[in-house]
């Protein structure tokens, strides 16, 4: 079910821009297996890597015998860091300026991290190598809690990094701490929680992999790989193995069709350096796939924030400030891929919906034997763990002052009138209407009556909990005098072509990785340009064509290369209009744009079509004018955007097993105009059963002695349509103010929305046992461990 | 996820498959290949070489047959779920074979290879010893049959010798046609699984028969538990609770397998019973602490699913 949006379509279902939900144009390749994926790349006399890796988290390589390896038939060589060493590519830096290996010399700092890679002349022969190659290890006490890695006497993990004589990495802050501390002092009721947002894994359909292609002769690489952000990888290599001849306009990374990113294809892996050094050093391509488990056990996880939340309110309840202590696990390396300036990413979104006088943010974040990240699992850089933290406590303060928790967080909104909201803590939040969308949630649902059944179940020993969440979500990065990678703006890009006939192609600088940019990109033209969205071919991925970008990722896809696409757009309507009125022998100022159509005001017969400007282009041009239909726009965005939304979730609780259902989750999300409402619809779909995963079922864990304990998907649990609910989406629509088109991005709402809902309906059904918070995942025999100290488990 | 090399022989008939058995050295059966599959690709078992029998006909026949529901080696997951007999008077078997990984392994994943494997997380096992199985094992030598409660002998381990292939599983069948058997006795089974999603191997398992006269006593009870100790396990103490005790009040079975599926009349103390079982299935458990929960959820888990396992029985079994 879903609820219907406010902005209707301007343009007919032919030309079908914006509004309209166009079926996906990618989708028939995808659904009959037609996709061209990494996998799916050969090319001739192509070798295969396999990976070598590590079985214990933390301990010095005293020798690698690749002899027996060497002898298996089709095993040719076997990289190990000391041969990268010679090349100087043994490390590489992160996109955070930390560093990391790529293949060590002495040390390995995780399990499963890469030691050797073995290069075959098939798979087969690659694996049979990599099980023949041995190592030995003297193993050293590794460093996993990240609690004990601050205490005096943990060892310093990382002592190749002059200078470095702890295991804290950075500390980040944000407000005002004694304006903050001075509040709580004297605050009538101040409320606190300790949470932690745990550890989880991007578990994308498709694992990450290349195919490395030297081509020694003319000194050209090109790779074919699983990237969220090509044209920056390409810089990124051209930086770092600019010293081996590698030079930028000789690099050339394609990302093809990519089986889901999630922020998990932002970082650049070892697996891919090794692949790339492989074909340098042999000349011939080599390729890499990495199978499921070394994905999961190795490659950036997300989140792992400890957080230690209070709120400082009135008596009634009215939040008057926020202190949050974070200590960020980051593994060995600080791996994440935030923008420069941003360590904690946007984590200081964590006021959230709500005004307040201040609050004061601080993260620490620290090295541990586990593997290197953080990525932005579809979240725009901690605003998951933000919102997670703000959206629980919220209801610890409800429960504290005795309110219902929807009317707590009605009562604390920024109000509508308020916006542009300056947040304590620097954001500019451009829009919103948290109150409207908070009623259309609570109509959706029933409230009152859900509320009422409650009690009513609650007398008869029934356990059943509503939970509320209200996040206001902050993406579009990212303006250029705050957001940098590497120093390179995040800007994005677009390039459109009008062909003689009035088809069109539409490059841009990010890279759907399922998101539906070809049907999406193609109806923003579409709005724009009045040409239909089925005429418009949209390009993304290959370095050589495309215009440069910072790609796809925290949603900032339609906020910064939509906006660019519409800004190349209009200025292609202009240049059409002044071959409109060439054509039609009136001034500029005489003609009226329908999409699709120039006429001459008043005289509406006389009219030509967009199609008629661009074939004029090419063949009958007013004079002077430059040839041709084509413009480029790099589109630097004045601000974020900040769409927020209610979500509403409803749950029971099985008192014998400690088993949540989900009985109905409804969630009005606001993203501003809508260009494909299916589409949205889709990604709202897909970002709650990505919220669902982590609220009652994923987590990555380790032993002591840092064994990964969910290295498969045998205990890594994704949940499947059989645990999904039946969503039921509603939208609000607040366009944004800065955005050319309205929109403000939708791909990770969803996301970061949904595991406070579940966590706070199980809660909410616990709340009368005295219980104000549940860790998440939510699992069952953690339920049932809370039911029978609180002595009504059957 | 590269298994290693090894040689691959597909026998046309159980003769030339035994041959193949005694003379290849290091060689394993295949059935579906659900288990054995991934445990190559893992490097977790390295046979030089894989006699696969999927392709020898006749051991792919399952249907009663004097006196037993008899399952043949090659009878897939989807084969149970889609048979009539099963459906309308094995409704345990049924139960268990929807919990079992996900439809795509359930078409190529057997009944026989799932008790062979000798996994205490695999289903089918505590549902055999429920329902009292036989396990027909062919050799060189011939046929022997294994009843169930000498079959498992611990993780991975079974009675099966070298050589030998579980060709078929018998089910006593319960008794007469369309009710009451010859002692009039009402059967109803269940299987319970408590899992962390879909296909995934139980937290704890639980497999009730029960057959039931018509004063409304257990004549006969099985229950037996999944992932709950390093081999499957017969919950003998629950078994002893419930035989003989009065679960439902005289006249209040119908005739088994009637459509009729309303609740039955309980006799005065059967939930004390109940109970009772249900806890002496939880004191027969020997769980190890792991993802899945601690020790004492998993404990309680066989108590709470023994409980409800019972109940579902007993109303099968009532009509
Ligand atoms: C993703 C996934 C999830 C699963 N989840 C479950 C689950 O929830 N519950 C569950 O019970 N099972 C589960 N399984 C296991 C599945 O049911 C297996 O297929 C089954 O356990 C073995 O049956 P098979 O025919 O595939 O045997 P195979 O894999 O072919 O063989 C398994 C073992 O038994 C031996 N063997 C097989 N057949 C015979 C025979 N006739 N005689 C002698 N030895 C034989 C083999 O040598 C081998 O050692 C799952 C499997 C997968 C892949």
């Amino acid at each position: 079910m879903a609820a219907e949006t406010s902005n209707g379509p301007r343009t007919s279902a032919k030309i079908c821009g914006m509004g309209h939900s166009m079926k996906r144009k990618e989708d028939p390749r995808f659904l009959q297996g037609k996709g061209n994926y990494i996998d799916d790349h050969t090319l001739p006399g192509m070798l295969w890597l396999d990976i070598v890796r590590s079985p214990i988290a933390y301990g010095k390589i005293v020798n690698i015998d690749a002899s027996k390896a060497l002898e298996v038939d089709g095993v040719l060589a076997v990289l190990t860091g000391k041969d990268l060493e010679a090349y100087n590519l043994h490390w590489m830096p992160t996109l955070m300026s930390d560093t990391q290996m790529v293949l060590p010399t002495d040390t390995v700092m995780y399990q499963s991290q890469e030691v050797a890679g073995v290069i075959a002349t098939s798979r087969y022969a690659a694996a049979d190598g990599v099980a023949a190659v041995e190592v030995e290890y003297e193993p050293m006490t590794p460093v996993i809690d990240p609690f004990k890695a601050l205490e005096t006497d943990a060892p310093v993990l990382r002592t190749d990094k002059e200078g470095q004589e702890d295991n804290r990495i950075w500390h980040w802050e944000a407000g005002d701490k004694e304006a903050t501390d001075r509040i709580f002092d004297e605050a009538d009721v101040v409320v606190r929680e300790k949470m932690h947002v745990p550890r989880i894994h991007v578990a994308s359909i498709e694992t990450c992999g290349c195919l490395a292609d030297f081509n020694p002769v003319e000194g050209h690489l090109t790779v074919y790989m699983t990237t969220q952000a090509p044209h920056a990888i390409r810089t990124v290599l051209a930086l770092v193995a600019g010293h081996v001849g590698l030079s930028e306009e000789k690099i050339r990374v394609v990302s093809p069709d990519i089986g889901g990113g999630f922020g998990g294809k932002v970082p650049v892996y070892p697996g891919y350096v090794i692949a790339i050094a492989a074909s340098v050093v042999l000349g011939k391509p080599v390729k890499w796939i990495e199978d499921r488990m070394e994905n999961l056990q190795a490659d950036s996880f997300a989140r792992d924030y400890h957080m230690d939340a209070e709120i400082a309110a009135d008596s009634s309840g009215k939040i008057r400030a926020l202190r949050i202590k974070t200590l960020a696990d980051h593994g060995y390396s600080d791996a994440q891929a935030a923008p420069s300036k941003f360590p904690a990413g946007l984590f200081s979104i964590c006021t959230g919906s709500y005004d307040m006088e201040q609050a004061y943010a601080e993260v620490d974040a620290v090295y541990t034997n586990k593997p290197p990240g953080g990525v932005a699992y579809r979240c725009s850089f901690r605003v998951t763990e933000a919102v997670h933290c703000m959206e629980r406590i919220v209801d610890t303060l409800a429960h504290k002052v005795g309110k219902d928790p929807a009317t707590l967080r009605e009562e604390n909104f920024i109000p509508k009138e308020a916006f542009p909201y300056h947040s304590p803590l620097g954001w500019e939040y451009d829009s919103g209407d948290y109150q409207a969308a908070m009623d259309m949630a609570k109509e959706m649902i029933g409230y009152d009556d859900l509320r009422r059944e409650q009690a009513e179940k609650r007398e008869r020993g029934e356990l059943m909990g509503i939970g509320v969440c209200s996040f206001t979500e902050v993406l579009g990065a990212g303006p250029s005098k705050d957001f940098d990678i590497l120093g390179i703006k995040m800007f994005d890009s677009a390039e459109v072509r009008v062909h003689p006939t009035g088809k069109a192609i539409a490059r841009f600088g990010t890279k759907s990785q399922g998101q539906g940019h070809e049907t999406t990109y193609a109806q923003i033209i579409a709005e724009e340009l009045g040409l239909p969205a089925a005429h418009v071919q949209v390009e993304e991925g290959d370095t050589d064509t495309a215009p440069y970008g910072l790609g796809t990722y925290a949603s900032r896809s339609t906020p910064t290369a939509g906006a660019a696409g519409v800004m190349a757009a209009r200025k292609l309507r202009d240049k059409a209009r002044k071959i409109a009125a060439h054509l039609l022998e009136v001034g500029e100022e005489d003609l009226e744009w329908e999409p699709g159509t120039f006429s001459v005001k008043g005289a509406p017969d006389k009219s030509v079509t967009i199609q008629d400007c661009a074939f004029a282009a090419y063949t009958n041009l007013p004079e002077g004018m430059e040839p041709g239909m084509e413009a480029t726009n790099y589109y630097d965005p004045p601000n974020l955007t900040f769409p927020f939304g209610t979500y509403i979730c409803v749950v029971d609780i099985d008192r014998g097993t400690g088993e949540v259902t989900v009985r109905r989750f409804v969630a009005v999300d606001d993203c501003g105009n809508i260009i494909n409402p299916m589409i949205v619809q889709g990604q709202i779909h897909g970002g709650l059963t990505q919220g669902l995963g982590p609220a009652l079922f994923e987590e990555m864990t380790y032993d002591e002695d840092g064994n990964n304990l969910a290295g498969s998907f045998m205990d890594y649990l994704v949940p499947t349509a059989v645990e999904t609910p039946a969503w039921e989406t509603g939208h609000t629509v607040t366009p944004s103010p800065h955005h050319p088109l309205g929109a403000k991005g939708v791909g990770e709402s969803a996301t970061v929305g949904a595991p406070p809902a579940i966590a706070n309906a199980v809660v909410d059904a616990l709340a009368h046992l005295g219980v104000t918070h549940m860790e998440i995942p939510i699992r069952p025999d953690r339920v049932w461990e809370v039911l029978r100290e609180k002595g009504v488990a059957i | 996820m590269i298994p290693p090399q090894f040689d691959y022989h597909a026998p046309g008939s159980l003769e030339e498959a035994l041959g193949l058995l005694g003379s290849l050295d290091d060689a394993k059966v295949m059935s579906g290949g659900q288990s054995l599959l991934p445990m190559l690709k893992l490097r977790l078992a390295t046979p030089a070489n894989i006699v696969d029998i999927g392709r020898i006909p006749g051991l792919d026949s399952i249907g009663e047959e004097g006196g037993y529901l008899r399952i043949g080696a090659l009878v897939t997951e989807t084969a149970l779920e889609e048979n009539a007999t099963v459906a309308a008077r094995y409704p345990i078997l049924l139960d268990t074979a929807k919990v079992i990984a996900d439809p795509l392994v359930r078409n190529r994943a057997t009944i026989c290879g799932n008790v062979a494997h000798g996994d205490p997380a695999n289903d089918h096992p505590a549902t055999m010893l429920a329902l009292r199985a036989q396990m027909v094992a062919t050799g060189p030598d011939g046929e022997r049959t294994i009843g169930v409660d000498d079959f498992f002998h611990g993780l991975f381990m079974t009675a099966l010798a070298e050589g030998e292939i579980l060709t078929e599983i018998r089910i006593p069948a319960p008794g007469g046609v369309g009710g009451g058997g010859a002692d009039g006795a009402h059967h109803g089974g269940a299987y319970l699984k408590l899992e962390r999603k879909v296909g995934d191997y139980a937290v704890a398992g639980v497999a009730v028969q029960l057959a039931l006269g018509d004063d409304g006593k257990v004549t006969q009870a099985g229950v037996g538990l999944t992932n709950l100790g390093m081999a499957p396990i017969r919950a003998s103490a629950a078994e002893e609770v419930l035989t003989g005790a009065r679960l439902v009040e005289r006249g209040g079975l119908r005739g088994a397998f009637s459509k009729v599926r309303d609740a039955i009349a309980r006799a005065p103390d059967a939930d004390e019973v109940i109970a009772a079982a249900a806890q002496a299935a939880a004191d027969a458990t020997d769980p190890v602490a792991d993802r899945r929960g601690s020790v004492e959820y998993k404990r309680n888990m066989a108590r709470v699913l023994t409980g409800r396992a019972i109940a579902k029985a007993l109303a099968r079994a009532g009509g």
